[in-house]
């Protein structure tokens, strides 16, 4: 028994480690190669999750939905670049969270309006529903499972992306050098935008996979954006393989934490101090480690390399 | 000439902000006091950002941890039938610093983007703790059974009363960080935002400096917390919510950063604009957040750094 619940919620921190990452991944890429702080990332992953609720309304099948959010979430994310964000990069990371809160504000009251301030729920798609017996006698929900396996899907892709191809080469170049780069005749601007797109596509597909299983509300990017702060945090800021890290381990301690801090308080505490305590530490574990980590290594485990 | 017209204009301020009582009973619209005074207690919070943020060069995001801190402790002793202010604001204060102290160590370690990703989850970090603390109300929070209680004529329940504490405090507050930041104490803490590499070459280590500089502001912004919980006479979470510290954040810059009026003028437009906008629409952040991009992009200097023309902001 005991030991299913530990695959199992092991399996759950792998999700929530998983959709950290689509997060993370974008954040961290967006801040190594344009240096800006953008604290809106988190509205693009409820425009993800609001705009394939949408879809999925108006088409009534999953794969149209997805098909369609993505590319408009995309859009989204390259129409904020030029609009707002793009006379930003010169400036100090304070008018960049000013002006990014600003944004947040924005996306958050718009969503509102068109859809009012109640939560949605959306169930399931019923081809991705069920289980499957991951290990004999171990159950786990195929929708769950497949987050896994996208995500994973996604890191690999992004890591061949941008250590093979000449658009990666062109991403890591501008990340240590960009003044050399434009030099070079690149069309920085639009690599830029481009880089930013994507970063919104994926926190967008975070957002989209995200709607069956927590809640789509106005503020749902901001409550998943400060984890992620937390994982690039650990992982170093810039850094994609330091996001993987970061996302699996604190997908991980947050969701165990959750899981197993009070009854493993329980052995030591009495029962009603455990229940009080559990909780609280709990919620605050993932910013312990944080604390911890910055403590020993204050560019985070891997620091990006700066030229 | 520009520092006469600070000095005129700071004067007529607070003359201003101790006739709003006045003007107040005389047209019976006691909303109005009520108003300013929240504002006055917001002022308190932005002036005591603007002195690490503005001053110091530290962008704090965590700031409301501290007016949460502040707000608790009034409501805890409350909650346990310890009313009296004289025990309730000092501890307000004393564990805000320490609290400071605590989050100041570890995130000064770090700079730039580091920095204020970390404050920010620090704050939020202990919002999620005030959610999960049943005994305290958890996501709701707690009523104050009454305010705090002095003794004598200083009775908070009266409205006027309370009004001028809370300007004595403010302008107490803006005397005091005038001084810290004039005297060989506040002269490091801004050496060192702008050239840290000089400050150490002179031999001044900026990190204690820093430090005592961060504690500080948290003990001001804690007791902020103490008002504006006897303000709205209840404490929840969303006291420290991340959203407040942007909302502090904003009236700092708004008003002018490195300048004393300027973070009370952004504390008094934003509370204004918010008042303003709000009766006029329920949807009125969609206004108010493009307004800011706005604000970031077009007038750097905030509202105060064009009225003096002169600021000690990022020249």
């Amino acid at each position: 028994m005991t030991a299913v619940l530990v695959v199992e919620q092991c399996l759950n921190g792998l999700q929530l480690g998983v959709m950290l990452f689509l997060m993370a991944a974008g954040l961290t890429l967006v801040f190594g190669i344009m240096n800006l702080v953008n604290l809106a990332h988190g509205s693009l992953y409820m425009v993800g999750a609001y705009l394939s609720v949408a879809f999925l309304e108006m088409s009534g099948s999953f794969l149209a939905a997805v098909a369609l959010a993505l590319p408009a979430t995309l859009v989204v994310g390259m129409l904020v670049e030029v609009v707002a964000l793009r006379s930003l990069y010169e400036r100090d990371h304070l008018d960049q969270v000013l002006a990014t809160f600003g944004l947040i504000l924005f996306f958050n009251e718009a969503v509102s309006i068109v859809w009012g301030r109640a939560a949605l729920f959306t169930s399931v798609p019923p081809a991705l529903g069920g289980f499957v017996e991951i290990l004999p006698g171990i159950r786990y929900p195929v929708y769950r499972a497949t987050i896994i396996l996208v995500g994973l899907a996604v890191a690999l892709g992004l890591a061949l992306v941008v250590s093979r191809t000449r658009v990666g080469m062109l991403v890591r170049a501008g990340a240590s050098n960009r003044t050399m780069v434009a030099a070079l005749g690149v069309n920085v601007r639009l690599l830029y935008t481009v880089v930013f797109g994507v970063g919104a596509a994926l926190a967008g597909l975070g957002g989209l996979m995200a709607g069956p299983i927590y809640t789509v509300q106005p503020g749902m990017g901001e409550e998943i954006l400060i984890l992620v702060f937390v994982v690039i945090v650990i992982g170093g800021i810039g850094s994609i393989r330091g996001a993987v890290v970061g996302a699996i381990v604190v997908g991980m301690v947050d969701t165990l934490g959750r899981a197993f801090l009070k009854p493993m308080l329980a052995t030591v505490l009495s029962p009603p101090a455990a229940d009080s305590a559990g909780p609280a530490l709990a919620s605050m574990l993932i910013y312990i480690l944080m604390a911890a980590v910055l403590y020993f290594r204050p560019q985070g485990l891997f620091p990006a390399v700066r030229g | 000439m520009a520092s006469r017209v600070r000095a005129v204009t700071a004067v007529a301020g607070a003359a201003a902000l101790a006739a709003v009582p006045v003007v107040a009973a005389a047209l019976q619209e006691p909303f109005y006091l009520d108003l300013v005074r929240r504002v006055m207690i917001f002022a308190i919070a932005a002036v005591s950002l603007d002195l690490i943020l503005g001053y110091g060069g530290m962008v704090s995001f965590g700031h409301a941890a501290y007016l949460g801190i502040g707000a608790y402790a009034v409501a805890v002793p409350a909650l346990h039938g310890v009313h009296s202010g004289w025990l309730q604001w000092p501890l307000a204060m004393g564990v805000s610093a320490l609290a400071a102290l605590v989050i100041g160590a570890i995130s000064l370690r770090t700079s730039g983007v580091y920095f204020i990703m970390i404050t920010l989850a620090f704050a939020q970090m202990l919002y999620y703790l005030g959610i999960s603390i049943e005994a305290w109300g958890g996501d709701d929070g707690m009523r104050l059974a009454r305010r705090s209680r002095f003794g004598g004529p200083v009775d908070l329940a009266d409205p006027y009363v309370f009004y001028y504490v809370v300007l004595a405090l403010l302008l107490a507050v803006l005397a005091l960080g005038h001084r810290v930041i004039h005297a060989r104490f506040g002269m490091v803490v801004r050496a060192a935002r702008s050239n840290e590499a000089r400050a150490r070459a002179i031999g001044f280590s900026p990190f204690r400096y820093r430090l005592a500089a961060f504690v500080m502001a948290g003990a001001v912004c804690g007791l902020a917390g103490a008002l504006l919980a006897n303000q709205t006479e209840y404490v929840t979470p969303g006291f420290m919510h991340w959203t407040r510290s942007g909302d502090i954040m904003v009236m700092v810059i708004l008003g002018g950063m490195g300048t004393f009026v300027g973070p009370v003028a952004g504390a008094v437009a934003f509370l204004l604009l918010e008042n303003v906008l709000s009766a006029w629409t329920v949807h009125w952040q969609i206004i108010l957040g493009p307004l800011l991009i706005l604000v970031v992009l077009y007038a750097r200097r905030g509202l105060w750094g064009a009225v003096s023309g002169g600021s000690l902001g990022r020249g």
